[in-house]
């Protein structure tokens, strides 16, 4: 076992976890954040992704022992005071979803996405989410979701 | 006749029509969620399967010592230590009286049939213990010949030596099922309409690939049981509640009353997860065995490996037509793989395609006869559209071929076959009988969108100019029959339950309205529609109603979602509940309001005397119901009604598909340029779910043409045995579509609605795939088999220059194999 | 999903994660990025019994200039090369290269220096640096050795660094003013590349005076394509000018056989991809 501390959500937890212990198990079983899900064991879906330090990463691809000393944040620690972020609003207000499963991620990933490149093309939108797959929507209303919440943004900051 | 009629523009006062937001997102994007997999319970025990790396083998020693001593195993199951509870494996459409069913067990006890079955279940207080024991069961198997290729498989007979899936059948034949229009009376006789053709007219024939598929929903199955209470729980990622509760009872000894099954929130099916799984009777099992909760949720390795799979088909067509285009027959001749085992419905998929063939033409004679056949490989079932993407795409394809064969442009033959809007209500060759339609008005609609004219305009010049870029136009009108189904037809093909769907209306104190129905969603915003069709009709606030489904405990009664069936049949049943709520309101609205029952008229959600300004609100109505204090002599208190809906017909939605596509004729690369279609579902309830179903539809029926193929090696493992080697497309690999809508109401339902869940992924593949023929036909080429790999067209094209026409059939990449390919691991890849 | 059981060692500097490796040996696995190893450990093709995690060494992170080279510390996420303006300036093949490595949650975590030593003959980073002629600064018990890239990759998932030792830093020789282009071949874009070309060339814009071209999942390592290198000295920069070099791509390769095509098919790919890449790196 091995003892770690970290910001998850704002909130700060300690633990002893076993090394093998990945992030994302670490997150769902042991902290509950069940928001966070697993969707397959190659890394290439995507579904688990969290910002890990400010930045997109996917959890099952990190050692729980690794994320020690950091902050991390998940689907669940993105509304503030009751209000939803942009981009979770903007995949309701978009259809952006149907089953939900890859959803966690892929707003994870947006967020990060729209931080590096506030104003991306659809080919720039497609491009950065080439690492989180969904069988459910065909991807057309996630483009338009992330495309949507970027020209909010710009609409808030005008 | 049909008339097609404008989709009518949203209206203030109707809540049917609007592009009302979901409320299933609220929870989904705040990760507030309830998968299976997120339930844990106190003392929960946790399972690892052992499964077979070998597609065919008997079992002969399994030793289970260590993993027993391993750290906190609670004990580890062969298939012999449950023997006497585990139950069986239902098939329920067994599609001949003589079909062949291998017997079924969840955990194999003496001889395995496809490389994943379980061997031994390990149970452990985590999953990490379980898993780390099971690498410890020592089990020796004795191989025996796979039955793999289809083709052969079929041909196997003792005699011949040929590999059986189960030997002691005798045969890897299951069933022989035929449709033939002379002998039903719906058409005439295709062998002499063929052998006619042969002196006179066209004959095409083609054989084609319907390569093997999974469903790859994004949720990984799992299952929770609770045996502890009066009624043992079950959890599962499952499509179809009510049919796992009647099939765990009918196999189990468990009686149904004493067993409740709660799919809670499920991340996606397309038919993969309409299956009842060894491992949900595993669990079943173990939990009672045990008394302890107990947990298995599989990984996507073996998500990919284990859970059925979906299409496996070889058809061979012959179409005969005269010189003009006039198509006089079509002869089906197909093999369809069962894998391993006859599944929950696996054997009748290709019958839901036999009727579906003609589709939207007027056939004079139509032959159809699948031969299901069992080899060792995964078990397939529904992938969605079952059996109709395959009809669709066999159909489609020839129309195409019929097209260059007379030398017009393809979309005059198809209009030169199909049924036209004044022929409606028309019945088929098939013998079905299409309510309404409207090819003329969907096409004509699809082609302005598309700019048909300009891009096979451009096809010419780049055709001319001998451009490194071909250009290729894809058409697909396709219909399908959905909304399954009519109980009596269901009875008539030998299947093993009815079609009907139900709802109840519960009119709380409160004037909120709780609605129950039997369908069970797993993605499709039933929350969100059936909210919108309870409060258009009962006039009270969509946000008032809450829609409850996927508990036995709170729906008891229902079919659960499958064959777009949940809004024009659970949708239905709904307007009936709704109707009779009203219904049941009247008297005591009208007794309150001290009037007569004739002189009451119920409208926007409130009863009011004929000519007065006198009324009573739903909601007062049902407070007055439930305070009971003053209602009619002879009449119960209460006005919340429940109703069984059994369909009379199928619906068929239809639409007009049209697809460009652009073919690198140096690597063979494939890249879709544009994607329009015009589909008529009739009457639409939000128009912004349907669309999101029919883009999600068509990337899957996309993909089957440009991606996804399971493919087995030589010993019958699962090559494409994860999302490295499964290609799942990803937003970069695909395209912003337009979507067109025409609306023929259906004649059928009182909404006037067509299903329209799978009508994208039936519709696409042919779309597809006829585009890219389209684009390299000038080189000689009839066909591409799918998926259309850069491999397979860059040797199409080339077969002249001596690429050779083989496609590679070859190894994963071994990225993840760092270790010697064949590192023991009884996870996942069977490797 | 769950890897076998291993205990864990966080050193923070690289003396401590060579003691730890001479203490723990053949048990020991090294992680950097983690994003190559965890794949294989969670589905338990390896079982090491102890990780050693170089994420806490903070010098083995950045990119310097080092005169006529760039150095990229091994540790350095695809993310941060990337965007490091250096590596832009002096070594575009590599920024091209990482560009559409994988996807964006991969680069924020994995590193340069980790994919290298995972030596996937299909992974993105071999090719450009074989091309560029890299050295690859490797830390053992006797100090510190530089060994160049032809003899970095030895075989499938195999390089010249010792079970003792560690792979601290990649010497980039400038190519300042050099055009440059990354090209990969796939069917979806999270595949690893079926072929992938990385093309430097020195040119005026009309002539090619020198090219330098890596070959990616052509063999069991990264391969130059030494004919088409040498064909292509003085070439036009034109379709025509460029082709019979280019022709010659896969002289030499043994690519495989898997489910994306045949060997023979990638040796054609292999001669249009590198075409492709040399045009669009002549001209910018």
């Amino acid at each position: 076992m091995t003892k770690i501390e970290l910001t998850v959500d704002g909130a700060s937890v300690f633990d002893d976890v076993e090394p093998r212990m990945l992030l994302v198990q670490y997150l769902r079983e042991k902290l509950g954040k069940t928001g966070t899900v697993i969707g397959c064991d190659t890394s290439n879906c995507g579904a688990c992704t969290v910002h890990l330090n400010g930045r997109s990463v996917k959890s099952c691809n990190v050692l729980a022992v690794q994320a020690d000393g950091a902050e991390v944040t998940t689907v669940e620690g993105l509304a503030q005071d009751g209000k939803l972020h942009q981009v979770q609003e903007s995949f309701r207000e978009c259809h952006g979803l149907q089953c939900g499963f890859c959803t966690p991620g892929m707003i994870m990933q947006t967020i990060d996405l729209l931080n590096e490149n506030p104003h991306p093309t659809e080919e720039e939108v497609r491009l950065g989410l080439e690492g989180n797959l969904c069988r459910c929507t065909g991807y057309h209303n996630i483009v338009k979701s992330v495309l949507h919440a970027a020209d909010q943004a710009e609409g808030a900051h005008a | 006749m049909t008339t097609t009629q404008e989709r009518p523009a949203e209206q203030a006062d109707r809540e049917i029509g609007k592009d009302r937001r979901r409320k299933e997102d609220q929870r989904l994007i705040t990760g507030r969620t309830r998968w299976t997999d997120n339930i844990t319970l106190p003392g929960m025990l946790h399972l690892a399967m052992v499964r077979s790396p070998h597609a065919h083998a008997h079992v002969t020693s399994i030793s289970t010592d260590a993993a027993k001593a391993s750290r906190n195993v609670v004990t580890v199951l062969t298939g012999a230590d449950l023997a006497e509870t585990q139950g069986v494996l239902i098939n329920a459409w067994a599609i001949t009286t003589d079909q062949v069913t291998p017997t079924h067990l969840p955990v194999a006890i003496d001889r395995v049939a496809f490389a994943g079955e379980v061997v031994a279940v390990v149970v452990a207080r985590s999953a990490a213990e379980a898993r780390d024991a099971a690498e410890l069961v020592d089990v020796e198997y004795d191989l025996l010949p796979a039955a793999l290729d289809l083709k052969e498989a079929a041909a196997a007979t003792p005699e011949n030596g040929g590999a059986l899936a189960h030997p002691d059948l005798g045969t890897n034949k299951s069933a022989l099922w035929i449709f033939d229009s002379a002998t039903a009376g719906t058409g005439g006789d295709v062998d002499a309409a063929i052998e006619k053709a042969r002196g006179d007219g066209i004959v095409i024939e083609r054989e084609y690939r319907q390569q093997r598929l999974i469903p790859a929903f994004m949720e990984p199955r799992s299952t929770v049981v609770d045996p502890t209470g009066e009624q043992i729980t079950m959890w599962s990622a499952t499509q179809i509640p009510h049919i796992l509760r009647f099939a765990l009872a009918a196999t189990t000894g468990v009686p149904e009353s004493k067993i409740r099954v709660i799919a809670p929130d499920v991340g996606g099916g397309f038919g993969g997860k309409l299956q009842t799984t060894p491992e949900e009777w595993i669990v079943f099992a173990v939990a009672r065995r045990l008394g302890k909760p107990v947990k298995f949720t599989e990984t996507r390795s073996e998500s990919l490996m284990t859970g059925h799979h979906g299409r496996d088909q070889w058809q061979k067509l012959t179409l005969s037509a005269e010189k003009d285009g006039s198509v006089t027959g079509l002869k089906v001749e197909l093999l369809a793989d069962l894998g391993s085992h006859v599944s929950l419905v696996g054997g009748g998929v290709p019958v839901l395609g036999a009727f579906m063939f003609n589709s939207i033409y007027k056939f004079p004679a139509y032959q159809f006869n699948c031969q299901t056949v069992l080899t060792n490989k995964t078990w397939t079932d529904a992938y969605r559209g079952a059996g109709r993407p395959e009809a669709t795409y066999a159909i489609e394809r020839l129309m195409d071929e019929l097209a260059v064969e007379v030398g017009v442009d393809p979309f005059v033959i198809r209009e030169q076959n199909w049924i036209t809007h004044e022929e409606f209500p028309f019945t088929t060759v098939a013998g079905l009988e299409y309510d309404s339609g409207n090819y003329e008005a969907a096409t004509a609609k699809a082609k302005e969108v598309f700019g048909y004219d300009e891009l096979r305009a451009e096809q010419k010049q780049r055709r001319a100019s001998g451009d490194q870029v071909q250009l290729g136009i894809g058409i697909s009108t396709f219909t399908e029959m959905c909304g399954l189904a009519p109980s009596r037809v269901l009875g008539s093909l030998n299947y093993g339950a009815g079609g009907w769907e139900h709802a109840s209306v519960r009119m709380l104190a409160t004037g909120k309205v709780e609605v129950v129905t039997g369908a069970s969603a797993h993605g499709q915003g039933h929350e969100t529609a059936f909210s919108q069709i309870v409060a258009d009709r009962l006039g009270v606030p969509f946000e008032d109603v809450e829609v409850l489904h996927g508990d036995t405990q709170i729906a008891h009664k229902g079919l659960d979602t499958y064959g777009s069936r949940s809004l024009v049949v659970g949708g239905e049943a709904l307007v009936l509940a709704v109707d009779k709520v009203i219904e049941r309101a009247k008297p005591l609205a009208a007794h309150l309001l001290e009037a007569s029952v004739d002189d009451m008229e119920f409208s926007q959600g409130r009863f009011s005397v004929k000519g007065t300004d006198q009324g009573l609100g739903i909601a007062e109505v049902a407070m007055a119901a439930f305070a009971a204090h003053n209602y009619p002599e002879g009449t119960e208190p209460g006005i919340d009604a429940e109703a069984t809906y059994d369909p009379v017909n199928f619906n068929y939605p239809h639409g007009t598909h049209l697809c460009a596509m652009e073919v690198d004729t140096e690597t063979g690369a494939v890249k879709m340029r544009k994607y329009v279609c015009c589909d008529d579902i009739g009457n639409i309830i939000n128009p912004m779910i349907v669309e999101g179903q029919v883009h999600g539809g068509l990337v899957q029926g996309i993909a089957q043409a440009l991606w996804e193929e399971a493919v087995y090696d030589d010993a019958g493992t699962l090559v494409s045995g994860s999302f490295v080697d499964y290609l799942l497309p990803t937003a970069a690999d695909t395209i912003s579509f337009e979507v067109e809508h025409t609306t023929s109401p259906a004649l059928t339902n009182t909404l006037g609605t067509k299903g329209v869940g799978e009508a994208g992924t039936i519709a696409s593949t042919p779309a597809v795939v006829n585009a890219v023929v389209d684009a390299i036909r000038h080189f000689g080429i009839n066909d591409i088999q799918m998926p259309c790999t850069p491999e397979r067209v860059w040797k199409a094209i080339h077969a002249k220059d001596g690429a050779g026409d083989k496609p590679t059939e070859g190894a994963a990449m071994p990225h993840f194999s760092e270790s010697e390919p064949g590192t023991d691991s009884t996870e996942g890849a069977a490797q | 999903m769950i890897p076998t059981e291993f205990a864990y060692l966080a050193p923070t500097s690289i003396e401590d994660a060579l003691a730890a490796l001479a203490e723990h040996g053949d048990d020991a696995k090294i992680i950097a990025g983690g994003q190559s190893l965890l794949p294989v450990l969670r589905m338990r093709l390896n079982a090491p019994e102890m990780v050693i995690d170089l994420g806490k060494i903070d010098s083995l992170r950045g990119v310097r200039d080092d005169g006529d080279a760039i150095v990229i510390g091994a540790m350095t996420t695809h993310h941060d090369v990337l965007h490091d303006p250096l590596v832009a300036e002096h070594a575009a093949l590599i920024t091209k290269a990482v560009e559409h490595l994988a996807d964006a949650q991969i680069r924020h975590r994995g590193t340069f220096g980790g994919a290298l030593a995972h030596a996937d003959p299909a992974g993105d980073l071999g090719a450009p640096t074989l091309a560029l002629g890299a050295e690859f600064v490797i830390a053992g018990p006797g100090g510190t050795r530089s060994v160049t890239a032809e003899d970095f990759f030895v075989d499938l998932f195999e390089t010249a660094i010792g079970e003792d030792e560690i792979l601290t830093e990649i010497r980039v020789p400038k190519h300042t003013g050099w055009g440059a282009h990354y090209e990969k071949f796939v069917r979806v874009v999270h595949q690893w590349p079926i072929v992938a070309v990385a093309a430097a060339i020195r040119s005026d814009g009309s002539t090619i005076s020198e090219a330098k071209i890596g070959l990616t999942n052509m063999g069991n390592t990264a391969v130059r394509a030494r004919a088409t290198e040498a064909g292509l000295a003085g070439a036009e920069v034109s379709e025509e000018g460029v082709r019979a070099a280019c022709d010659r791509a896969a002289e030499g390769t043994n690519p495989p056989s898997d489910l994306n095509g045949g060997a023979d098919y990638r040796r054609h790919l292999a001669t249009v991809i590198t075409r492709r890449a040399v045009l669009k790196a002549a001209r910018g």
